[in-house]
């Protein structure tokens, strides 16, 4: 498994993480060796092993459907850098 | 169309009616002032974290077996990641690869044909906050009030076959919601949001052609005409020998016209993990079997015992039965009543008509049961007739006043008394030559002329049959 430049691009662009190629090169060798650190477990058999799709010995959690209270409005938009009309201030996002 | 077969699969969202959002405490109210139901959690601060409402997941099986789906015994909550303001958090919490519910379906009428839609799966996920845009587009305004409604998505397979398909799945579909009871249903409050997916390929082909999908419609009727839009786009682009893009297009209601959106490619690589803030759901056949004895009797079961129990035509049946509101009025009217076919000609006919002239449900009305039956009583009794039964029900629809009342009130009581009416029926025969004459030249259709002045001389309140028997008995008489 050999992770591309053209991957590493995307990925960031994805989480919005402005890279220069110096960066970039740096980190596509990054992410190649957890991959194939990772890899190795690829060598175990593990036929017979459910998917760990959770660490924790847990299951069924639940909250019971009773309203508590909230927020109050001036504590909702404290740090908001800008509010208005009781909503956060954003900048434009056009679909 | 002949050459091309439609192609159509839905994705509905519904929002479930708890009280409070899923993952946490707030309330789900509609219409409160902007980030008034909000905590630390919805707003995805740093150090919170999300636990399950138990409510929303039985809500979430009792839908999902209501759509005859299968419930696997471990389901599991996943980050779907994005940017997008709508979303505090950069993620909404979904389900990927093991959702709540697989496999189920959904019988649909459409034009006399009946066909089976299958579900291919219903998975619970929190709704996101509304945006709303400044007039200039210079910024936008996010309420986060919504973020954290408990949603679940139903996706269907691509079974449909054409858009009139797709709204009378819709309807079905929103009926059997109503009648589980987990949501209210509302599209005009986005109660249930539906987008579309669209492609046409040669008929008897065993592949799918190029799709689009479709949002932003707002109503079924909208949902229909996107897609019927969309599928004479696709026949026109095909026909003349054009490639179709692979897209989403947004529906402008006003202008009746889909449009590409702009959207970048990569959008849709959600990387989805497995969310480590939530624990697994694992559902015993205990569990479901225990939601699934909650389920009311769902519409076919009820046309089917309508039609055993008191002689309904399938088609009334299915009328009264579309809406849960309404089978639960028609039954509480029978249970002190014993003619289904005049409560159901009420129930489709007056009852429906002001119903849909005010836009609103029945049980949004000031209509009871009680009412119903007064009426009915009143007619079967002889105090009123059936013509005046109506004017009454105008008024009891407008005031919420008891028909009795309304009767007293105005005078409307029936005129059974002989003399009376032969009087009316004398002076209509006097001021009617030429339908007397008609009639007694063997036209016996100008008798219903005749008993109509009778009813308007005496303002609906004569008793029809009555001044039927008395026309008749003088008109003949007179003969010899």
């Amino acid at each position: 498994m050999k992770i591309t430049q053209e991957e590493v691009a995307h990925v960031a662009m994805l989480a919005r993480l402005e890279l220069n190629a110096g960066e970039m090169e740096e980190i596509a060798g990054q992410l190649n060796d957890i991959l194939e650190y990772v890899d190795k477990l690829n060598r175990l058999d593990t036929t017979d092993v459910p998917p760990t799709m959770h660490v924790l010995p847990l299951a069924n959690v639940f909250r019971e459907d009773e309203p508590r209270p909230c927020l109050s409005r001036e504590e909702v938009l404290a740090n908001a850098p800008e509010a208005e009309d009781g909503m956060f201030r954003i900048p434009p996002v056009i679909e | 169309m002949s050459k091309y077969e439609t192609v159509i699969g839905l994705e509905v969202h519904v929002e479930l009616s708890t009280k409070t959002k899923i993952f946490c405490s707030c309330p789900t109210d509609f219409g409160s002032a902007p980030n008034t139901n909000v905590c630390p959690i919805c707003l995805g601060m740093p150090g919170t974290l999300p636990v399950l409402n138990r409510k929303a997941v039985e809500y979430a099986i009792k839908a999902a077996l209501a759509l005859n789906c299968h419930v696997p015994s471990y389901a599991k909550f996943d980050r779907k990641n994005y940017f997008y303001p709508d979303l505090p958090k950069a993620y909404q919490i979904s389900q990927y690869d093991l959702p709540l519910a697989v496999h189920g379906y959904l019988e649909i009428e459409c034009d006399g044909v009946k066909r089976r839609i299958g579900i291919n799966r219903v998975h619970l996920e929190e709704d996101a906050g509304k945006l709303v845009h400044s007039e200039f587009g210079d910024y936008s305004l996010a309420d986060y009030n919504r973020g954290g409604v408990p949603l679940i998505e139903i996706v269907t397979e691509p079974d449909l076959r054409s858009p009139a398909e797709a709204k009378a799945f819709l309807e079905k579909l929103k009926s059997i919601m109503l009648y589980t009871g987990v949501s209210d249903v509302k599209m005009e409050e986005g109660s249930l949001r539906c987008d579309a997916n669209i492609s046409l390929r040669p008929v008897g082909a065993d592949y799918f052609g190029v799709r689009t999908e479709i949002k932003n419609m707002n109503s079924f009727r909208a949902v229909q005409r996107g897609l019927e839009y969309e599928e004479q786009r696709h026949l026109e682009i095909l026909s003349a020998g054009g490639e179709l893009v692979q897209e989403t297009r947004r529906w402008d209601e006003d202008k009746g016209v889909t449009y590409a959106m702009r959207s970048k490619e990569e959008a849709e690589d959600y990387r989805y993990f497995p969310d480590p803030d939530l624990v697994p759901v694992i559902v015993d056949e205990a569990w479901v079997e225990e939601i699934r004895k909650s389920l009311p009797e769902m519409p076919e079961e009820r046309r089917q015992r309508y039609m055993a129990e008191w002689g309904l035509s399938s088609y009334d049946a299915e009328v009264i039965t579309a809406s849960k509101a309404m089978a639960d009025f028609f039954e509480a009217v029978m249970a002190d009543y014993h003619d289904a076919k005049t409560a159901a000609n009420w129930m489709m006919g007056e009852i429906a008509k002001h119903l849909n002239a005010a836009g609103i449900e029945i049980n949004e009305s000031r209509l009871t049961p009680a009412h119903l039956l007064e009426l009915l009583k009143l007619v079967d009794e002889g105090t009123i007739s059936g013509t005046i039964a109506k004017t009454v029900f105008a008024e009891v629809f407008e005031s919420g006043k008891m028909p009795a009342e309304i009767v007293r009130e105005k005078g409307l009581v029936q005129i059974t008394d002989e003399g009376a009416i032969a009087a009316i029926v004398d002076q209509v025969i006097k001021d009617n030559p030429k339908p007397v004459a008609d009639y007694r030249e063997g036209k016996a259709k100008a008798i219903g002329f005749l008993v109509g002045q009778v009813m308007k001389l005496s303002r609906g309140k004569a008793n029809p049959e009555l001044a039927n028997r008395l026309l008749r008995e003088r008109l003949d008489s007179q003969l010899d």
